[in-house]
């Protein structure tokens, strides 16, 4: 068997019984991205000798009796994780030759796990974007049909673990950019509850929603990544300073007693009827499993978009303030004064999306429209956040689509953001609650393309959606399907 | 609801970006959008509600205040695109 094709879990077994060394392994990946990154644009850099490096180390472990669940397994990472000395773009101009003097948490994590970090994937420009079709190197191809997106902003490890150049990527999600691109390209997608992993040497986009999450194959090798992951960082003071449970070992096969809310504003008429069937199904089939579907409403559901479009932009327009041409990132050439330094390096080296965030974050902030926009926008923040607290009163999860359709075509929705923000309408409440969110795969449209499905669980309760979503895939083929390269 | 170019350029000098006419008249337009989703907002009486800062609520954490190490000043000025005697260096601000 090709061993790009087995399961973080499998290629565990493998190492450990010496059926194949981490340096095989990790070589067999890297052939795979030279032979197939050209057609897809999932990696912006590809690290070789790091990689072979790490995987040289991974066997040491082996050998030693030091091994983890992750030593010597090949992993994609987005590219807005600061890798110490290995260049970090966001995806942007601004940062094209950015070489971090500092490692980000979920990387040294990964590392001190034995992980093999095989290069940074690419991604919409500072995580802007639901298409990857804003990084400044290019858009990233759908496997599943090279004439599509893959989704954003992680479109790159959606991608790249899609066309199995990595066994397991690793993303952020700010208002779906895990969850969204996992759906289009049929994986595993989590999002945790905000603050459960550090945020330390994430390159910050909206600093009260990013979080960082595994993009894998199935639940049980998400289980095993966000196991390394979570857990209070010093380094970030909005990190949960909570106990972090053994997220492996309460996977279950059943699902009796467990109550789940389907809520109807997630199923609108505009809806894809295919994707509204693949649910229809997946009900049946987590009924089977011993679960109860209950009726439930988050009557505020609707007024997400506008309260993210309000709170991103000005998070964003705050925080890239720092992109000024002093410190580090693209500087203009021949500025005549420290003004047009500022205004030609940003204006040279933001794209238009970029920009565009940056224009309405800094109008909704400006003053005299302050209280109006951004203080209003987090008073309905709360009142999203108090629908799904009183839901949970009642259920224990709650069943949506990932995404109001599949994924469509390159360009199509480029040249309107508005369109092309409201293909996250089911995934940024959740940000906005601070709830963890798990997509998973649960069919296929008459073209091929996957379906993606969402479990939300209230806070901290991401064993139970990883559980859920382990028994699913216990009963189901779709994790298992491939695309055709 | 609909902003105008005036107040476009307004913003882009606020945010130290300069637009030139081709990216300006897309802005306008494509601001005034999503502008325009957003004011559904204003349908919901939010008076008693108080604003939500932060996705969970827990206290403010404290640690011990300890100097520890971090990352060599050459280390954090190899990055900057220019740089001189240890120092960044900017274009000349006082005449």
């Amino acid at each position: 068997m090709d061993p790009t094709q087995l399961s973080l879990v499998q290629a565990h077994a493998w190492l450990s019984s010496r059926q194949i060394s981490a340096r095989e392994l990790t070589a067999a990946f890297l052939e795979r991205i030279d032979r197939l990154n050209p057609r897809i644009n999932a990696y912006i850099t590809v690290d070789r000798e790091g990689a072979m490096a790490a995987a040289q180390q991974a066997d040491d472990r082996f050998r030693n009796g030091t091994a983890t669940p992750l030593t010597g397994i090949p992993i994609g990472v987005k590219d807005l994780f600061c890798t110490e000395n290995l260049t970090t773009t966001c995806g942007s101009k601004m940062l094209a030759r950015f070489r971090p003097p500092y490692e980000s948490t979920v990387t040294r994590r990964l590392k001190e796990a034995g992980a093999v970090i095989l290069g940074k994937t690419n991604m919409d420009e500072f995580a802007m974007g639901s298409s990857n079709e804003t990084s400044f190197f290019g858009p990233v191809r759908n496997p599943w049909d090279t004439e599509r997106i893959p989704g954003g902003s992680s479109g790159g490890s959606a991608a790249a673990l899609a066309a199995r150049m990595a066994m397991a990527t690793i993303g952020s999600d700010t208002g779906g950019s895990i969850r969204q691109p996992a759906a289009l390209t049929g994986l595993t997608g989590l999002k945790p509850t905000y603050g459960r992993i550090s945020r330390f040497g994430m390159i910050a986009f909206a600093s009260s929603l990013d979080q960082a999450g595994p993009m894998t194959w199935t639940a049980e090798d998400a289980a095993i990544i966000l196991q390394v992951l979570a857990g209070h960082d010093p380094k970030d003071s909005t990190s949960i300073q909570a106990e972090v449970p053994d997220y492996v070992n309460t996977l279950v096969n059943r699902l009796d007693g467990l109550r789940i809310g389907i809520p109807e504003e997630y199923f609108p008429d505009s809806l894809d009827g295919e994707t509204r069937h693949a649910i229809d199904e997946a009900q049946q089939v987590l009924r089977d499993l011993g679960a109860s579907m209950v009726s439930v409403s988050l009557p505020h559901t609707r007024y997400a978009i506008p309260t993210y479009y309000i709170i991103a932009p000005a998070e964003a327009s705050s925080n890239l303030a720092r992109y000024d041409g002093i410190r580090f990132g693209y500087r203009c050439e021949n500025p005549e004064d420290l003004k047009d330094l500022y205004t030609r390096t940003r204006s040279e080296g933001f794209g238009a999306e970029v920009k565009r965030r940056i224009m309405l974050g800094t109008y909704v902030l400006s003053s005299g429209y302050y209280d109006a926009y951004y203080r209003k926008a987090q008073k309905v923040r709360r009142l999203i956040a108090r629908d799904f607290q009183d839901v949970y009163t009642d259920v224990d999860l709650l069943l949506t689509p990932t995404t109001p359709g599949t994924a469509f075509p390159l360009g199509e929705k480029k040249d309107d953001p508005v369109a092309m923000y409201l293909s996250d309408i089911f995934t940024i409440n959740v940000n906005l609650a601070g709830l963890p969110g798990l997509s998973l795969p649960c069919g296929q449209d008459h073209q091929g393309l996957p379906i993606g499905m969402q479990l939300i669980a209230p806070v901290l309760k991401e064993e139970r959606l990883l559980a859920a979503a382990h028994a699913y895939q216990s009963a189901t083929p779709w994790h298992q399907r491939k695309p055709e390269l | 609801m609909s902003i105008t170019a005036d107040t476009v350029k307004h913003v882009a000098n606020l945010a130290r970006l300069k637009l030139d006419d081709q990216e300006l008249a897309p802005l306008v337009q494509q601001l005034s959008n999503i502008l325009g989703l957003v004011e559904q907002l204003k349908e919901l009486d939010t008076d008693a509600v108080t604003p939500m800062s932060h996705a969970l609520d827990m206290p403010i954490p404290e640690r011990p205040d300890l100097v520890v190490p971090t990352s060599t000043r050459e280390a954090m000025l190899a990055n900057a695109p220019d740089t001189e005697q240890g120092y960044f260096r900017v274009p000349k601000i006082i005449e």
